[in-house]
Formats: structure tokens, C-alpha cells, sequence
């Protein structure tokens, strides 16, 4: 019997399982070894409603269940749960899965405040009230996935790397555990580092980096480190492996320093608190940053970002 | 009895979406409706964010067309901070946007659509997909496969990362093309355009007849359409002009920057999804079915209308070709399909051009850019329609206001007709099965949203 793969995608852009396709012929090997029985943006699954309570859904039994997004909708939750009843395993796919990840930032407001943003600005035809017909109530906070319901597999990136989609759904296929490496992007990044820098507030990312030629281009592995520049990189608290099973991180043979996309390096880890105290070790002040929130930006779940009124009302 | 049938999810799309049809006492469909249910919040949470930040931030909108968010987020931040990007910079992102586009349409085409068309849209939901066709089409499949993921992987290779790109930037772009990548981009890129050929002529044995045999009017309706044109009027994906066209063929060009002027947004009760419509035609917005107002269309059968002509040869030639089987606008929603497809022509001879102009390997690929207050508006076609970024900074180069027009939205009271005009063809005395509720959902397929 194959092992049967399920998979729902929550409040989430479908990257994932768009990396699962961009595992090229890779993909059309996973189908040898395994049956997809429910995945909407494939195949034509529906949800079924439970006849004896609208409220719970049903979905089609499998081994596996590949969960994307975090949960913001009343609908999302639903999924969420029906996924956990019907799955054995259930992997946390992607960043927003695992900690929230970009749409997380929505917890820094409102629901008042988003819709307010989103349907009364210049453009919009007045209206005296927003949609409630046929669409999912939104919840008070944007959950990462564990927060709802019990993940057997934490799988971060944004999106993450197709090598890890396929290697973990091949070791579980066959049974074996899989493990990813608890480790900095800064464990793996080949940048040049001589300890402290000299610049103590940080620079925008607008000019970097400045290429000569394309000698440069072909050693990337020249750079100097972008902290030490004085560029704000999370690479020292962010989990390695968005380059896969043989790129360096992405992100930063780009050229461009990162931001974070994989989460933390340990699952409870905060990236706010550790990259501040990575950036004044490196003498950088604080103060220097144009704002703290996207130290946040793939994490803000797990009740990270809050709304500043509700944050200081629990400080009274 | 009056009942409602729900189709939850609309599956084989991008988005969160599902359809309701509302049946009277005979059976008959009353109305319809199709819900929008996402709302993340991007307007909102972006604000107090670094500009440059954004066009790594808001391609998370969309994970299938994350190239698009963040050339049209860089754009904005251009005109915010008043950067005229470096002329090579901008050839890269619109090589980076082509390609993106290509792979976009194979997906579309075979990944998510074909089943219905190569499978049979009757046949069992699950067979009716990608994974069937691997079984029943092994060789075509395999190709398809192949072929996309190299395209997608020129991405990968150059910019690093293909979903939610970071390469990029205000004023530019972040690292030069060298030599050696042209040639091979460009080995690779003749491959594909061997193999869209060969797809468009495979449709148009095996895939375009059936609209008119089996799917006869399938969830067409009459409107107008937006897409982008360059200084001839010529279909330009990247930049330039939009055109608005009436129902009636008349065209209106103007500059993205003053959208606002041209389009509005109308909130429905039930989508979440704001549906815009082209206030200029003075006519205001109404959904009713017998007499719609102010509806446009965008995606690419729009942008094939509206444009004049295409500037590459074998996609011209396929639009002379179209046009003279469809005419001009043509309405039937299907072809969406087959707009696809020529789109697909022209963005692997446009990737191609762009690798042979010589001046693509230099170095100077970025303009400095200083954080400032200003507005920009950023704007390029997605796969799924024309896509605006409309952001205002501080002096600190702080967003402080954001609004988003995403592809897809242009189309929502549109699918919403075209649901309603499928289902009221194709429900008949209450009788329906999965094969029909199919073939209405193919009607919101075609819009690829």
C-alpha cells in the first residue's frame, strides 16, 4: 500500500506547496511511492461537513498530513482540526505553520484595525459595515500551528527547501526518522568574518553590495560579513537550510542579508531577543534600527506580536 | 424545496474561495455567489516597515506569482524614493518576470487546468488531475514536468531564491548576469519555447475544440477589459500604459499613477476580496446578471484584447490567428486558456530577446537609491492581472500608507458572473452531479485565480 499524503493550506500564499512542485522530476518519484488523497490545490477533494455537526469537517484518512499557514479564520481552525483527525502525522509546512511567519505580522493590530485598513480607504465606495456573508470570522490573533493543535514535524522556511520536502516524505515513506540540522545560517554562511566591526549604527540595505566585476560574481564567499558592515542580517538566529542539501543560504550568496525565513534555530527560540543581543555584542546600537516588529516577521505567532493597545493594557 | 448547493473549496486554484448556488422552488438557480476568504492584512502590516523591505515582504501574498509582488513593490519604492532604476537592472527584473511568467502558464495550463480537458472534465475527481495525467499521459506529463522546472530553475540559479525572490531592489537590481549564465538561460530558454510551441499546436488539436464541442459558452459573459501596453499599444508585461477597454472594443489609456482616477473598489458583504471596477465609465458597479456595470476583465485574455499587437513574431502570429477565429474582444471565457497559451509564445521570445541584447551582462545594475518621503505606484501583469502597488513614504522611508490591487481581484465580480451564467446553463430542474459542478467550477479555472 502507498502511504497515502494529505494536505491543506490555511492562512497561508501556497509556496509551499508550490516548492513541492518545483522538486521537478523529484516529485514524479514521490508519486511512485505515494498516493496524494486530498490536496485542493491539485485535485478536486472537497471538505465534507459532519452530518451530525456542521462545525467539524471531514477529510479523506492518510498517513501523512502536510499542513501549510498559520491559522487566523475560524475556517483555518476547522481545517486545522479536521487535519489532525485525519492524519497520523502531521508536519507543520513552512514558516507560517511553524511560527506564524509574514502574516503573523497582522498581530500587531487589530482585527478592527486591518479591516478598517483594508475597506475604508480613498478608492473604496464608502460601505457601512464589512463582509460577514459566507466568509470565515477571523480570529483575535494569528496562531502558528501548534497552538491549535499537536505537530509530529516542525518543517520552517519560507518556503521551505523542495531537498527537505522530499527527503523527510522519503524517510517517513520508508519508515526512518529524519532530522534537520539545528544550526545558524551563520554555522554555513561563508562570508569572511574578523570579529568585531567598526560600524556602530546600522546602514540600510540600499547599496549593497557595490560589484566591481564579475570576479566578484564568481566569489561570493568574499564578502565581508553583513553584521560587521553594519547591516542588519538575522542569519545569527535564524535555522540553516533554505539553500537545501548543497547551497549556502540563499538569501545570502543574493547578495542580500537575511531575514529570518526559517525560524528560529530551536523551535521556542526568539529572534527579536537573540538578534539584539547579537547586534550590540557586535557593538551595533540598538537604536539604530528603523523599527523592531520585522525582527518579528516570521515569528510573530506564538503570541509574539501583539496589538500595542492590548500589549499596554496588560502592562496596567 | 429552494436549496443551496455548496462547492467547498474551489479546488485546482490558487486561492481560498468557494461557490454557493442559490436553487428556487422548480430547481432552477435563483443567484449565486463566490466567496473570497482570505484576508491577511498585507495594507495594514506593512505600515511602519522600511520601503526597501517590502518587496521581500509582500511577495508572501502570493506563492505562485511571488515575482510579481516584488517587481511591483520594487517599482513602487522607486517612485517613493525617486530612484530611476539603472536600465540593465530593469532588463533583469523583466527577464526575471518573463521566465516567471512562462513557467506560471505551464503550471497553470497542465498542472491545474489540464485534467480537465486532457482527462476529461466528467471523469472521477480522482483521476481528474495532475497525478492522473502522470499515469494516462506518462510522456506528455514527464515533459511538462521537465520543461517547467527548468525554466523555474533559471530562477533559482541566478536569483537564488524562486519563490519569494529577493534579487530585487529599489534602484535595480542586485548582481550583474555573467556570460557564461546568458549563454545557458538562453540554451534553455529556446528549449522551452520548442516545447510551448509544440503545446499550443497539441492544444489546439486535443484542448481548444472542445470549448466549442463540449463546453459551448461555457460561463461566458460580456465585458470590458484592463491589461498593460507599451508606447505602440503593444502587449508589454513589464511596463507601460494600462488600457481600459469597454465591452464595446473602445480603448482608454492611462498612466498606472493615476489608477484612482480610473478604478475604484466596492466592498461586497460577502468576499473578502474588494472588487474593483472602472469607475470611469460613469456607469457606477452592479453585479445583476442581466445588466452588469462597470465590470472589467484582466488576466490574459484581457491583456490580448487589449493590446494591439504583440512585438514578437511567433506570438503576432498566433494572435492574427486567434483573432481571426474570435475576433476582437473576444468574450468567451474559455479562452483564457488559449490566451494562456500565446502569452506563453511571447514571454519565452521576449526572455530570449532580453538575453541577446548585449548590454545584459553589464555591471551597473543598480542605481543608488536614499530613503525619502514620496509615492510610487508600482505596477506590472501577473499571470493573473494587472497587478498595482500603491505606497506613501515618511522621511525616513517608512511606509505609512499601502494599497494593493492583486491580479486576481480585477477578476472577482466577473467570476462571480460567470459561475452565475454556468450554473443557470447547466442546473436544470435541480438535477446537477459532481461532473457539472465541475465543469462551473471550470468556469472560475479559466480566470486561473
Amino acid at each position: 500500500m502507498p502511504v497515502k499524503i494529505a494536505g491543506e493550506s490555511l492562512n497561508a500564499c501556497s509556496g509551499c506547496e508550490i516548492s513541492l512542485l518545483d522538486m521537478g522530476e523529484n516529485f514524479l518519484k514521490l508519486l511512485e511511492v505515494v498516493q496524494i488523497v486530498h490536496l485542493p490545490l491539485l485535485m478536486d477533494s472537497k471538505h465534507i461537513e459532519n452530518l451530525q455537526n456542521a462545525q467539524v469537517l471531514e477529510l479523506p484518512k492518510a498517513d501523512i498530513g502536510l499542513v501549510s499557514g498559520s491559522i487566523k479564520t475560524r475556517e483555518n481552525l476547522q481545517l486545522a482540526l479536521a487535519m489532525r483527525e485525519s492524519c497520523d502525522f502531521i508536519i507543520g509546512m513552512g514558516t507560517c505553520a511553524t511560527h506564524g511567519g509574514i502574516p503573523a505580522l497582522a498581530n500587531s493590530y487589530t482585527n478592527e484595525q486591518i479591516m478598517t485598513c483594508c475597506f475604508k480607504t480613498d478608492n473604496t465606495d464608502e460601505t457601512d459595515r464589512f463582509p460577514t456573508e459566507l466568509v470565515p470570522g477571523l480570529l483575535e490573533s494569528c496562531h502558528a500551528l501548534d497552538e491549535k493543535i499537536k505537530v509530529d514535524f516542525y518543517l520552517p522556511g519560507c518556503p521551505p527547501h523542495p531537498d527537505h520536502l522530499f527527503n523527510l516524505i522519503c524517510a517517513l515513506e520508508k519508515g526512518e526518522d529524519y532530522v534537520l540540522p539545528e544550526k545558524s545560517v551563520c554555522d554555513n554562511c561563508s562570508a569572511q568574518r574578523e570579529g568585531i566591526g567598526e560600524v556602530t549604527n546600522l546602514k540600510r540595505p540600499l547599496k549593497l553590495p557595490d560589484w566591481k566585476d564579475s570576479q566578484d560574481l564568481e566569489n561570493p564567499d568574499q564578502f565581508k560579513c553583513f553584521i560587521e558592515q553594519g547591516f542588519l542580517c538575522m542569519g545569527p538566529v535564524t535555522r540553516d537550510g533554505c539553500g537545501g542539501d548543497k547551497d549556502l543560504a540563499r538569501c545570502i550568496t543574493a547578495g542580500m542579508p537575511c531575514r529570518g525565513c526559517y525560524g528560529p534555530i530551536q523551535h521556542q527560540g526568539n529572534q527579536k531577543l537573540g538578534i539584539l543581543n547579537a547586534l550590540s555584542s557586535n557593538g551595533i546600537d540598538i537604536g539604530s534600527l528603523p523599527e523592531m516588529v520585522s525582527l518579528l516577521r516570521f515569528s510573530g505567532g506564538h503570541g509574539r506580536l501583539r496589538p500595542i493597545s492590548l500589549k499596554s493594557r496588560k502592562h496596567k | 424545496m429552494a436549496r443551496i448547493i455548496h462547492i467547498k473549496p474551489i479546488t485546482r486554484i490558487e486561492g481560498h474561495a468557494s461557490i454557493h448556488i442559490y436553487l428556487d422552488e422548480n430547481g432552477y438557480v435563483d443567484n449565486t455567489k463566490v466567496a473570497f476568504k482570505s484576508l491577511r492584512g498585507f495594507e495594514k502590516f506593512v505600515e511602519g516597515k522600511p520601503a526597501e523591505e517590502l518587496p521581500r515582504i509582500v511577495s508572501r501574498i502570493c506563492g505562485i506569482c511571488p515575482w510579481m509582488h516584488h517587481i511591483a513593490s520594487n517599482k513602487a519604492v522607486d517612485g517613493c524614493f525617486s530612484v530611476t532604476p539603472s536600465p540593465v537592472g530593469s532588463l533583469l527584473r523583466e527577464l526575471m518576470l518573463t521566465i516567471a511568467h512562462v513557467e506560471d502558464k505551464l503550471l497553470h495550463f497542465f498542472f491545474l487546468s489540464g485534467a480537465d480537458f486532457l482527462i476529461g472534465s466528467d471523469k472521477d475527481y480522482s483521476v481528474r488531475n495532475i497525478m492522473g495525467l502522470v499515469k494516462e499521459k506518462p510522456e506528455l506529463t514527464r515533459k511538462v514536468v521537465k520543461i517547467r522546472h527548468k525554466a523555474k530553475m533559471i530562477l533559482d540559479r541566478f536569483s537564488r531564491k524562486a519563490i519569494h525572490p529577493v534579487a530585487g531592489v529599489p534602484g535595480g537590481f542586485i548582481k550583474p548576469l555573467l556570460e557564461d549564465e546568458r549563454k545557458e538561460f538562453l540554451a534553455t530558454m529556446s528549449e522551452v519555447l520548442d516545447f510551448v510551441l509544440f503545446a499550443m499546436e497539441y492544444a489546439k488539436k486535443e484542448v481548444f475544440p472542445q470549448f466549442n464541442d463540449q463546453l459551448p459558452g461555457l460561463g461566458t459573459i460580456t465585458t470590458g477589459f484592463i491589461g498593460m501596453v507599451d508606447k505602440d499599444g503593444a502587449l508589454n508585461l513589464y511596463d507601460g500604459n494600462l488600457c481600459l477597454m469597454k465591452p464595446d472594443g473602445t480603448r482608454m489609456e492611462f498612466d498606472p499613477a493615476d489608477y484612482t482616477d480610473y478604478l475604484a473598489e466596492k466592498v461586497v458583504p460577502f468576499s473578502y476580496g474588494k472588487f474593483p471596477y472602472a469607475k470611469v465609465w460613469d456607469e457606477g458597479f452592479s453585479l445583476d446578471s442581466d445588466a452588469p456595470k462597470g465590470i472589467y476583465r484582466s488576466n490574459t485574455l484581457a491583456r490580448i484584447n487589449v493590446a494591439k499587437t504583440i512585438s514578437t513574431p511567433r506570438a503576432q502570429a498566433e494572435l492574427e490567428m486567434f483573432r481571426e477565429q474570435f475576433g476582437r474582444p473576444a468574450q468567451a471565457t474559455l479562452l483564457y486558456h488559449y490566451a494562456r497559451l500565446i502569452e506563453a509564445v511571447y514571454a519565452c521570445e521576449r526572455a530570449i530577446e532580453i538575453l541577446k541584447e548585449p548590454r545584459i551582462t553589464h555591471t551597473n545594475v543598480r542605481a543608488k537609491a536614499t530613503p525619502k518621503a514620496g509615492r510610487g505606484v508600482g505596477c506590472v501583469e501577473a499571470p493573473r492581472g494587472t497587478l498595482i502597488h500603491d505606497y506613501t513614504t515618511d522621511g525616513n522611508g517608512l511606509i505609512t500608507k499601502a494599497n494593493l490591487i492583486v491580479g486576481t481581484t480585477h477578476n472577482l465580480a466577473a467570476i462571480n458572473l460567470s459561475v452565475d451564467k454556468a450554473s443557470k446553463d447547466l442546473i436544470k430542474d435541480g438535477v446537477y452531479d459532481e461532473a457539472i459542478l465541475n465543469k462551473i467550477e471550470m468556469a472560475v479555472r479559466a480566470y486561473d485565480p
